[in-house]
């Protein structure tokens, strides 16, 4: 806990990062970049778990844990992404996310 | 002291993590999500929980973004600048994104969060890695060990997937 | 009192026969099949003699009546408590009589096809539709309640329709079977009709409650009255027109002469001796209700009778196609049997009407079977229908000719043959009820005299024509069927038959009125000399008097454009009036419709196709603003 500062202040610089990740995710052509903000959106949610953890429930270890296993689950979602990335520019030429539309009707 | 710290790092997260998602070179850009990774990683710290931000570091900063970085180079041409994003996209995202900010903050501001004052845990390695060994109560023994098997499976995944098909 | 239990085997064991030769006919040799096909009916001719035997010799008596035995009856479908569908056999004069008849005319036929259908490609398919036939015959008339009838009845007529389509490549027997069916069909919807007015009014299907001289069934229904007759009036003339539409009484009888496309054994077993008489079984086994409750559907039945009976005849002398000629005899005969119904009252002496009925069935059964049999066995020798192209037959076929000969007395009722005594009977209970269907069936006799020994002497004598190979005597498996039933053509008519068949049960003495008697044999005999006159030696004598009746003659030869009618009436009133406004409203609308249906679903479906546009952050951007949506939504509901 730090002195001086509320939980609301974590929640607020989370929800901010939240959604800056999403303004990235929606606005970026490039699929790393979109990757990247994916990765802003996560850490949000870690900051959030982390706040609660400590201000609410300090006798827990749970909000770690979480954490925890999002840094993990991010991990291998970078992973798989990248390789997915990788096959794609070997595929098209290109990770632009304008041009992957193989998928629509 | 420690305000000033703390505020220090929550502005370079802020501003780190807007870079992020608008600067137009792409290596920049990973290089900004590192800062904002660090800062949060910061925050850990001054919660108190080390292992957490340690695992933050190695993770996200040493292991994430060398590989984000890795696949910028193979697919990328580094000094090439990043084509922005259409007038309209960007101004129908940003309504979005301010109408969730707003609609989730005051969210926030109206909730009233209960004040708690009970001993705090001790938050140290060994606790953490007895609680996550644990099979008894509260012990976190299974989600670890389905965790571990998602990591192998995705090691596994991502190399087929990346892998260069053979048979063409 | 004994226990018939064992007659169970008789449709039991040929319903076996039918699905055995029907599924397993084509693996094994065709000959086999038709073997086994007689083997069982073999069976069951013998059990129904052991029957008959048994019930009329005694076992069916009680205090000189013949009693309705049901030895068997088992509940076959439950709807509601008190809607129960059975399935039984019952018992009675009339059932075991016509036991009789099936079982020994099919048989008959049989061993008849044996021979007349050898080398045909669907001989297995031809006799497991007999034995379906005679299965579903049998049925019908072991029938104990009027539903069961029903369902044998339509069965009768599915493998009628069967039988004549038997040679289904030509266009003739195929359109010939669907007129039959869907005539038939037409007349059984008032059959049903019927038989729901009837249950609904006496509340039971059952026989031996509906035809209880003294039940309570024949009074219900008396007290309400449509359209000046009686509920239970109208319930039995619907009934009736079942009746006329299987036994082709005007106007329902355009099917029979079609019908006659099929196999000609099929045309003795099922357009002559049995199924076209069920019609007139069904009259006799509800006689009760016709004779106590509903007179004037009696007298309607008499009257049909007479008036289809005459105006067969009358057809029957222009006909020159040999088996035309008997199926209009055979609508004669049916209608002789109605009128003679008609003009019966129930119980004792006054029952004659319907004892005479029952005795024509018998004996017709016998000699119009024998008469399509030799005709098919003529028509086997020579490949053709056509009279016109036969003559001096007799000379080839001396068993044919004797047998065909000893049938065409019979029926036209020369004693002794056995046609003589029912047909006396019948003009004496006509004589005692109503003298104009008396002179009608006076008619009748001299008519059928005359249209019987025209085909006799056109065939067997006349000159004979150039055939291009010499015609043949039948094999031995076709002439044994014949001789055996002119032989009992000769001596059914000796069967104390008032002592057995009546309409109450009980056993009276009949003998013959050779008042009645004598004119009705001299008029035969006239009918005879003119035919003889006429067609015996080659001479332009016919062609004179068809020239001479002109116009008349041809109206009678196209058998009153009664067909033309019909297809008048159905071409240009239905199809023109009331099929092509529905067609056109159906193709118009109902299509349309749904073809708009699809019309629009394709018209949105392209149009909202671009939300499906493979962009991932337009999903995103939705997937989005859904959540902010939602999470507003529960907020409102939160603070509410």
């Amino acid at each position: 806990m730090i002195e001086g500062i509320q939980l609301e202040f974590f929640l607020i610089l989370g929800t901010l990062v939240f959604f800056i990740g999403i303004y990235g995710f929606l606005t970026r052509k490039n699929l790393i970049t979109m990757l990247m903000s994916a990765e802003l959106i996560l850490n949000a949610v870690n900051i959030n778990f982390v706040a609660f953890n400590k201000y609410l429930y300090p006798e827990n270890l749970e909000g770690q844990f979480f954490a925890l296993f999002i840094i993990a689950i991010a991990a291998t979602e970078v992973a798989v992404a990248v390789s997915i990335i990788i096959s794609l520019y070997r595929r098209i030429k290109s990770i632009d996310v304008e041009k992957v539309n193989e998928m629509k009707y | 002291m420690e305000l000033i710290i703390f505020y220090i790092l929550v502005a370079g997260i802020l501003i780190s993590s807007v870079l992020t998602v608008t600067s137009r070179r792409i290596l920049r850009a990973a290089v900004y999500l590192l800062f904002m990774l660090l800062g949060s990683a910061g925050l850990f710290f001054m919660l108190n929980f080390y292992f957490l931000a340690a695992v933050q570091l190695t993770v996200y900063a040493g292991g994430i973004i060398v590989l984000i970085i890795f696949s910028v180079m193979l697919t990328s041409q580094v000094n090439e600048k990043l084509e922005a994003a259409g007038i309209k996209k960007s101004l129908f995202s940003l309504i979005a994104v301010a109408a969730g900010t707003v609609v989730c903050i005051s969210a926030i501001l109206n909730y009233n969060f209960p004040a708690v004052s009970s001993a705090e845990n001790d938050s140290s390695m060994r606790t953490i890695g007895l609680q996550l060994l644990s099979y008894k109560e509260n012990g976190y023994a299974l989600p670890f060990e389905v965790i571990s098997i998602l990591l192998l499976a995705s090691m596994v995944g991502a190399i087929i997937i990346a892998k260069r098909d053979v048979s063409k | 009192m004994e226990n018939f239990g064992y007659t169970v085997i008789v449709p039991f064991l040929l319903f076996i026969s039918f699905l055995l030769i029907g599924l397993a006919g084509g693996k094994f040799k065709p000959a086999l099949s038709g073997i086994a096909g007689t083997f069982s009916v073999l069976v069951c001719t013998v059990v129904s003699y052991i029957t008959a035997f048994s019930y009329f010799s005694g076992a069916g008596l009680v205090n000189d009546v013949y009693q309705k035995i049901i030895p068997y009856n088992t509940e076959w479908m439950r709807f509601t408590d008190k809607l129960v569908i059975n399935m039984g056999i019952l018992l009675d004069p009339i059932s075991v009589m016509m036991l009789v008849v099936i079982s020994t005319v099919s048989l008959m036929v049989h061993i008849y096809s044996l021979g007349y259908m050898k080398g045909d490609s669907g001989y297995s398919r031809y006799f497991s539709f007999l034995s379906l036939f005679t299965f579903s015959m049998i049925g019908l008339v072991i029938s104990t309640n009027i539903f069961q009838t029903y369902v044998f009845w339509e069965l009768v007529g599915v493998s009628s329709y069967l039988l004549i389509g038997h040679y289904y490549q030509k266009p003739s027997a195929v359109s010939a079977s669907k007129k039959a069916f869907v005539v038939t069909r037409f007349a059984d919807l008032g059959f049903l009709l019927g038989i729901l007015i009837l249950s609904n009014i006496t509340g039971t299907f059952d026989y031996s409650i509906l035809t209880d001289p003294n039940g309570s069934a024949l009074t219900q229904g008396s007290a309400i009255s449509f359209m000046g007759l009686s509920v239970m009036t109208w319930a039995l003339i619907l009934v009736f027109m079942g009746c006329a539409g299987k036994s082709a009484m005007f106007p329902l009888h355009i099917w029979l002469p079609d019908a006659m496309e099929g196999p000609t054994p099929v045309s003795a077993l099922i357009h002559a001796a049995t199924m076209v008489v069920a019609g007139v079984f069904l009259v006799a086994r509800l006689f009760p209700l016709y004779a106590l409750s509903a007179p004037a559907a009696l007298h309607l039945v008499g009257y049909v009778g007479a008036f289809t009976s005459l105006f067969a005849a009358i057809i029957a002398c222009t006909q020159t196609d040999i088996k035309r000629i008997l199926a209009f005899s055979t609508i004669s005969q049916i209608g002789l049997m109605m009128l003679a119904l008609g003009v019966s009252d129930f119980g004792g002496e006054k029952g004659l009407g319907y004892m005479a009925s029952m005795f024509h069935l018998f004996n017709h059964a016998m000699f119009k079977a024998l008469l399509f049999l030799c005709a098919g066995s003529v028509i086997h020798a020579v490949h053709s229908n056509e009279m016109n192209g036969m003559g001096g037959l007799r000379k080839f076929m001396p068993v044919t000719h004797i047998t065909f000969l000893v049938a065409c007395l019979a029926i036209a009722g020369i004693p002794p043959f056995s046609g003589f005594f029912s047909k006396d009977e019948i003009l004496v209970a006509a004589y005692e009820k109503d003298f104009l269907l008396f002179i009608v069936s006076m008619i009748i006799a001299g008519l059928t005299a005359f249209y019987m020994f025209r085909l006799y002497f056109s065939v067997f004598w006349n000159k004979a024509s150039d055939y291009k190979t010499a015609p043949h005597e039948s094999p031995l498996n076709m002439a044994v069927p014949l001789m055996f039933l002119a032989f009992a053509s000769l001596i059914t008519g000796f069967i104390p038959f008032s002592k057995f068949v009546t309409a109450d049960g009980k056993g009276f003495e009949t003998h013959i009125h050779w008042g009645i008697a004598l004119p009705a044999v001299g008029i035969a005999l006239a009918g005879i000399f003119t035919a003889m006159v006429i067609y015996k030696k080659e001479s332009d004598l016919p062609q004179r008097i068809k020239a001479s009746l002109g116009s008349l003659y041809s109206l009678v030869y196209k058998k009153f454009y009664i067909d033309e009618i019909y297809i008048f009436i159905t071409k240009k009133i239905i199809f023109n009036g009331i099929s092509t406004p529905v067609a056109w409203f159906d193709r118009k609308v109902v299509d349309n419709t749904m073809n708009g249906i699809a019309a629009v679903t394709n018209f949105v479906s392209v149009k909202i196709k671009s939300f499906q546009s493979g962009q991932l952050q337009q999903y995103a951007y939705v997937m989005v603003s859904g959540m902010i949506i939602i999470i507003l939504f529960v907020l409102y509901l939160w603070n509410k």
